[in-house]
């Protein structure tokens, strides 16, 4: 479904990807972690081509991203993307937030469009916020519509990057929830995040990023019982220690 | 057309010309500092806690800030000759003009300079022990002075085109000066060109010098 | 101060006219530069921020341009060197045939000189919202054009109303350099009285009282319009 291939990236002469590989298979979970600055946040969103990369080839459901002919804005539209700030839109309600691209660029019917995003309001549990504006609405609730914003537009995957760091702890739990149902759904899924705890119990595997390498790409049974690198070992233990 | 340009006319009456850009120059350097000294008495009343203080404070400057330049001349050529009660020449009307005007636009700068510095700041300086007066000289000023020195230097530069305008009253600044060469040998295109050239050649150099001084800042 | 004092002066015959028609001239110089300002102001902010070197270049140079040059020396540029610049039947055009040439001169030189700083505003309010929101609208489909229609533009309008407000008051007090080539605005009208009656204290006193009072009433209504277009649960937008 995903594939990245040697992906190098810089910033000038600061190189922050290194010849990253991987791939996401269709229905499965693949959580990215590391340590801040390693790159994971960067590697992300070169699969929706949010950053442009200088060397490799990425292919979405066989869709080159980076290629000269590929209308970006389509191959985005299939792919949801849920963000570390929420990012939704602050001048329009809720439920115009989870309208527009449905309107605007897959070209549903208005009342198609409405009945859609009341169907996903009430999938993440927020169908009686639909007619507020994002600012009146907590961290976790905005996430929360975040995600129905995205699944509006029917994706065959999802990227989240680091869904739940701007979040205050007791929010982030129903965040995760949505999440793990959309795993158990079957959706496909690249997920940015220090959640351990969501990736024991729905990662099918976990990449291990550090200084723009990817270090460690194995199942989550091997990432969490068996041995691993030194830095994935020092990196795990800071935030497994509380 | 630029065809029969020609650049004697501007060597011939250089001295002339230099001669306005003095002008221009003592012009825009008095009214900066007589500007930035009523200015910050005027930021100082505008932020004190007498409420009569700082209510005529900012009555001075809406009252300013909603007149044009223009009028501003006008208003104190007309009047300063009266409370003078004798004639005393229109540079000197001009100037009085432009430090009372100009102060308004520094009163402005200077108070959000002093409100841009977060409130954490004044109270960390006050957990700290620091005296009103400490508290002012040690952690707000010096850093209200770094938000401030770009926008001064901003105003500097609109002043010093702003004082084109004397124009008005004939006080024969650079562009007087160029305007009255224009005439008398009928050399409109070259003058104004040059006038437009020197014009935006200082202001671009300063106005690149604020960008510098801000990355620098930023850091 | 030895001064005989006439208010009367400002409600006689042809006094009372001239002002009427000044104040008249000022607000029609400022309305028409501000639709060429903002519309064109509009466009150079938003080239300033587009992922185009060749747009970014373009609009950076017109504001660079614009803002370097005193208005005055502007006005005189489009009014006296302009006509001479064009071939030759074009020039004589301008200089015979414009219609109202000394306002329709005014107006496009008041309304290019402040697009440069309407642009500056446009383009910090754009600037203000950031990266992550225009990812998002990215992320979701929508194509760049439409990432600014639905979500940049209506975000930092809001944003920058107050300052936009300040640059109408600006165009409108700039008005007044129109003098200098010859439209008889408010300020030349106060002047022209006081050189006729040596009653310049009131001339003077009119003329502020009316940019006072228009500038109260614009800010007035601005703040009404901010309070309308306010989002919900918003307290401010980033702007000071």
């Amino acid at each position: 479904m995903i594939n990245l291939k040697k992906i190098s990236k810089w910033y000038g002469d600061f190189q922050v990807l290194d010849d990253c590989s991987t791939q996401v298979e269709k229905g499965e979970v693949v959580v990215v972690c590391g340590p801040s600055g390693s790159g994971k946040s960067t590697l992300i969103k070169c699969v929706n081509g949010l950053e442009p990369f200088q060397q490799g080839e990425i292919t979405v459901d066989g869709v080159s991203v980076g290629g000269k002919d590929t209308n970006l804005s389509q191959l985005r539209s299939r792919i949801g993307m849920v963000f570390q700030n929420f990012e939704l839109f602050p001048h329009i309600s809720v439920v115009d937030n989870i309208k527009l691209a449905q309107l605007k660029v897959l070209g549903r019917s208005d009342d198609e469009a409405h009945k859609n995003a009341m169907r996903l309001l009430d999938r993440v549990g927020l169908a009686d916020q639909a007619d507020k504006h994002p600012a009146q609405l907590s961290g976790g609730q905005q996430q929360r519509v975040a995600i129905a914003r995205a699944l509006a537009m029917d994706p065959i995957a999802m990227l989240f990057d680091e869904p739940t760091s701007a979040l205050d702890p007791e929010m982030i739990n129903e965040v995760l929830d949505v999440m793990v149902e959309l795993a158990k759904d079957g959706m496909t899924m690249m997920v940015v995040t220090h959640e351990m705890g969501f990736a024991r119990r729905v990662a099918n595997r976990v990449i291990f990023m550090d200084e723009g390498r990817i270090e460690e790409d194995c199942t989550r049974e091997e990432f969490f019982n068996t041995t691993r690198g030194e830095r994935a070992q020092i990196f795990l233990s800071k935030i497994l220690e509380h | 057309m630029f065809g029969d340009f020609d650049t004697g006319v501007i060597f011939d009456n250089l001295h002339f010309l230099v001669e306005g850009m003095q002008t221009t120059l003592v012009l825009t350097l008095i009214a900066i500092g007589g500007g930035l000294i009523l200015g910050t008495l005027l930021a100082l009343a505008r932020l004190s806690r007498f409420r009569a203080l700082s209510f005529c404070a900012g009555g001075y400057v809406n009252f300013f800030r909603s007149m044009p330049l223009i009028l501003v001349i006008f208003w104190f050529y007309f009047l300063v000759p009266h409370v003078v009660g004798r004639p005393v020449g229109g540079f000197y009307s001009v100037l009085v003009a432009f430090v009372m005007f100009e102060a308004a636009y520094y009163c402005e700068i200077m108070r959000a300079g002093i409100q841009s510095v977060r409130k954490g700041q004044i109270y960390a300086g006050q957990a700290l022990g620091l005296s009103y007066a400490q508290n002012m000289r040690y952690v707000v000023l010096p850093q209200a002075f770094r938000n401030m020195v770009p926008i001064l230097m901003t105003q500097a530069i609109i002043l010093f085109q702003d004082t084109s305008l004397v124009y008005v009253v004939g006080i024969k600044d650079f562009l007087v000066s160029a305007d009255l060469v224009a005439n008398r040998e009928n050399r409109i295109l070259e003058m104004f060109t040059t006038v437009a050239l020197v014009y935006f050649v200082i202001c671009l150099s300063g106005s690149l010098l604020v960008k510098r001084l801000q990355r620098k800042f930023a850091r | 101060m030895n001064y005989n004092w006439d208010w009367g002066v400002l409600f006689r015959e042809p006094y009372l006219d001239w002002l009427i028609s000044g104040f008249l001239w000022t607000i029609s110089v400022s309305l028409a530069a501000w639709i060429l300002a903002f519309t064109l102001g509009s466009i150079v902010g938003i080239a300033r921020t587009v992922d185009n070197d060749w747009a970014r270049g373009i609009a950076t140079c017109y504001v660079e341009t614009f803002r370097n040059i005193p208005l005055l020396v502007q006005m005189f540029l489009w009014y006296f060197v302009f006509p001479e610049l064009l071939p030759y039947d074009a020039g004589m055009w301008v200089k015979r045939e414009l219609p109202m040439p000394e306002f329709t001169t005014a107006v496009v030189c008041l309304g290019l000189y402040t697009a440069s700083r309407v642009a500056e505003q446009v383009r910090a309010g754009i600037e203000a919202i950031g990266q992550g929101q225009r990812n998002a609208g990215l992320a979701i489909g929508l194509t760049p054009a439409q990432v600014y229609r639905y979500v940049l533009l209506p975000v930092s309008y809001r944003i920058i109303i107050p300052p936009l407000t300040s640059e109408f008051l600006t165009i409108f007090k700039n008005s007044s350099v129109a003098l200098t080539i010859g439209v008889l605005e408010t300020t030349a009208q106060a002047r022209q009285i006081e050189e006729y009656t040596f009653q310049g204290f009131e001339a003077f006193t009119a003329a502020t009282l009316l940019y006072i009072v228009v500038t109260s009433v614009v800010m007035l209504l601005m703040k009404l319009i901010e309070g309308r277009v306010r989002i919900p649960g918003m307290i401010s937008l980033g702007a000071k």
